[in-house]
């Protein structure tokens, strides 16, 4: 370090040594930050996961400003959140930064996963970095769920009512376990009160522990890149991945411009079209939760749709929960489940390009028929989207190993 | 290379946006309401209606009069003499001036809140809801966008008594249209302004904040692309030795 110019230059200095030789801030900035190498080809696809972490933190903080006026009890919920959209100062602000944020966080994780399945991001040696990943979807899904009720309009009411119910299709132990959930025989004051406790404490600490193995487990091996090769397989005298570059200040100033591009898609949602037509908010739960109405057309927030289509497509509603749950859990063996020599789609051949493409579409066009109201038409279509969603993890088992690949390059492209 | 991925779930993206509004919304044919809620004089003119001929039965129980006030270029004392019918404080906020447990017993259902009614309903529908009370053959009221529904055609004086014109589908007699049997004080064309204006009104007290919202959001997105200029600019600058 140069030499301290002044007195108060000189005392800072002493102080930041002090604290230096007590709390390793500049080995964990230096191990974690500038020494760390992060492969220099990342694309559009390597925005999500900074972002995504960038959204967990609006929703603690909007998060905490809305838990001081909500008010968590079924006569005042409903009220509280208008209270908060009219006479809380920015409390309307406050309010479409957490809803606003709620979608696009799954948006983002959507994203990010989906790059895995590019570049084989959950291959070996990451394949706790996805089982991470997986336990912060499943638990983000949870936390979704239950801060939908809160509002305590229609929708909050006969969503919880329909998914708790569906733990209900369980033989013997169902009935008891619904009771369980809810606290009581039906959706109740008690079950709101229990849900934001889970909301506002539980499933974030929960998540936040996710997000700190997943990065601890990700900062191990490294970030994979696009064409899925290790950088570390070719380092140079002093032990330097040769395509590799400084995470800071590399990616921070990139990362930096990716936020920007990010807010400005978030804040013309958020100050604009905060509805985003009826699929960020939906109209129905501007009407209070009524026990003795049942809406005509009850469906699960637009993340959950393609799992709930998956759901309507089985008669049985045993067998419907057990897909459902199926598909979900399915994700989790991914990395075992390609078994092609290379990781990248980029080096894979058009077999695997045919077979993201059609998953991909089959996950869109499900989350679209799961919103729709199961026209007889419809629950065809969303039997032969679930069989090809199923499909995909099938043929992928079986046709990656001899699958057709590309030469594998020596250093990165482009 | 790293184009062909980005178009593909931009395009998915793009699909999804497009249909979404087509599943989100549904129902049959409404007539456009075109409301402009930065027309503070519609609102105004809404607003008086609203306590007039909905306020009696309904209430708006999450808005205040002062904050009525205030968005509506009001000064309190013209509200609480003109738009204030009861006997509360500027700061109070729009009951109705019948009592729910009445209106459940007179009326068989308790008139819903009108606070979000335009949120859940949509301006739309509103102005259609309010435009096609008819009176069937039992003499009682109707309405096409609500059959059955247990509310009176409140502002029949001003719209007048309009009747149905039966056609037959497909072997079923459904109403083909509605006529005016009996003019009202207002003609056709007035009394769809005056409802025009009572929807945007509606459409104002469902948001209060909207108009303060989007014109916030200009400065937002300007800032923001100003940022994201600069940070663009910064990133690039860092960049020039990689490669």
């Amino acid at each position: 370090m140069a030499k301290p110019a002044s007195n108060i230059a000189r005392r800072a200095d002493a102080l930041w040594n002090w604290i230096d030789s007590r709390l390793p801030v500049s080995a964990f900035w230096n191990a974690t930050m500038t020494g760390y190498y992060a492969p220099k080809n990342f694309n559009f696809w390597y925005y999500m996961g900074s972002l995504a972490l960038m959204v967990l933190v609006i929703q603690i903080v909007s998060g905490i400003f809305l838990t001081m006026h909500y008010k968590p009890s079924a006569e005042f919920a409903f009220a509280s959140v208008e209270y908060i959209m009219r006479d809380v100062q920015w409390g309307w602000f406050i309010r479409y930064l957490h809803t606003t944020g709620a979608s696009f966080f799954f948006i983002l994780v959507y994203l990010h996963m989906f790059r895995s399945l590019l570049y084989g991001s959950h291959r070996a040696p990451r394949e706790l970095v996805w089982i991470f990943g997986m336990l912060i979807y499943l638990a983000l899904m949870a936390e979704a769920f239950m801060g939908y009720v809160l509002p305590w309009g229609q929708m909050s009411y006969w969503g919880a009512q329909v998914i708790i119910n569906l733990f209900g299709a369980i033989p013997s132990i169902g009935e008891p376990l619904t009771e369980w959930i809810r606290g009581d025989f039906f959706i109740s004051d008690a079950t709101l009160n229990r849900f934001f406790a889970l909301h506002v404490i539980a499933l974030p600490l929960a998540i936040l522990g996710l997000v700190l193995m997943h990065l601890v487990a990700l900062r191990e091996n490294g970030s994979n890149n696009p064409d899925g090769i290790e950088i570390k397989a070719n380092k140079d005298e002093n032990g330097i991945p040769r395509d590799g570059i400084p995470f800071h200040p590399y990616y921070t100033v990139k990362d930096i411009f990716g936020v920007g591009m990010f807010l400005l898609l978030f804040a013309f949602i958020l100050f604009f079209w905060p509805e985003a037509g009826g699929l960020f908010l939906e109209h129905d739960n501007f009407v209070p939760a009524n026990p003795l109405v049942t809406p005509e057309h009850i469906k699960p927030v637009w993340y959950f749709t393609p799992y709930y289509a998956i759901l309507k497509a089985v008669p049985d509603k045993l067998m419907g929960v057990i897909l459902m749950g199926l598909s979900v859990v399915i994700l989790f063996f991914l990395p075992w489940l390609d078994r092609s020599p290379v990781k990248s789609i980029r080096y894979k051949g058009l077999w695997y390009k045919i077979l993201v493409a059609v998953f991909a579409i089959a996950f869109v066009r499900l989350g679209m028929l799961g919103m729709s109201e199961g026209t007889p038409a419809q629950t065809v279509e969303m039997r032969i989207w679930t069989f090809i969603y199923f499909a995909f993890f099938i043929l992928l088992y079986f046709l990656s190993p001899g699958g057709k690949t590309k030469p594998l390059p020596e250093r990165l492209t482009h | 290379m790293n184009r062909k991925p980005f178009m593909a779930i931009f395009s998915l993206l793009a699909l999804l946006l497009i249909t979404a509004p087509a599943l989100a919304s549904g129902g049959g044919a409404l007539k456009h309401a075109n409301v402009n809620i930065r027309d503070t004089a519609a609102t105004q003119r809404g607003a008086r209606l609203f306590v007039n001929y909905c306020l009696s039965c309904h209430s708006a129980s999450y808005m205040r009069y002062n904050r009525l006030a205030e968005d509506l270029g009001l000064d309190e004392d013209m509200v609480m003499e003109n738009l204030v019918f009861a006997d509360v404080k500027i700061g109070h906020t729009m009951d109705a001036a019948m009592r729910a447990e009445d209106a459940e017993e007179w009326l068989g259902k308790a008139p819903p809140d009108l606070s979000v009614i335009s949120r859940s309903r949509g301006a739309d529908w509103l102005y259609t809801y309010l435009l096609t009370f008819y009176q069937d053959e039992t003499g009682g009221w109707n309405n096409l966008a609500l059959p059955n529904a247990s509310m009176p055609h409140v502002m029949w004086q001003m719209q007048g008594i309009q009747k149905p014109v039966y056609a037959t589908h497909d072997g079923h007699e459904v109403i083909d249209h509605l006529t005016l049997a009996k003019s009202g004080l207002q003609s056709p064309e007035e009394y769809e302004d005056s409802v025009r204006d009572l929807v945007t009104f509606l459409e104002y007290l469902g948001e209060p904040s909207k108009v303060k919202r989007k014109n916030i959001g200009v400065w937002v997105l300007l800032f923001l692309a100003l940022f994201t200029l600069i940070a663009y600019a910064l990133k690039v600058e860092y960049w020039r030795d990689v490669h």
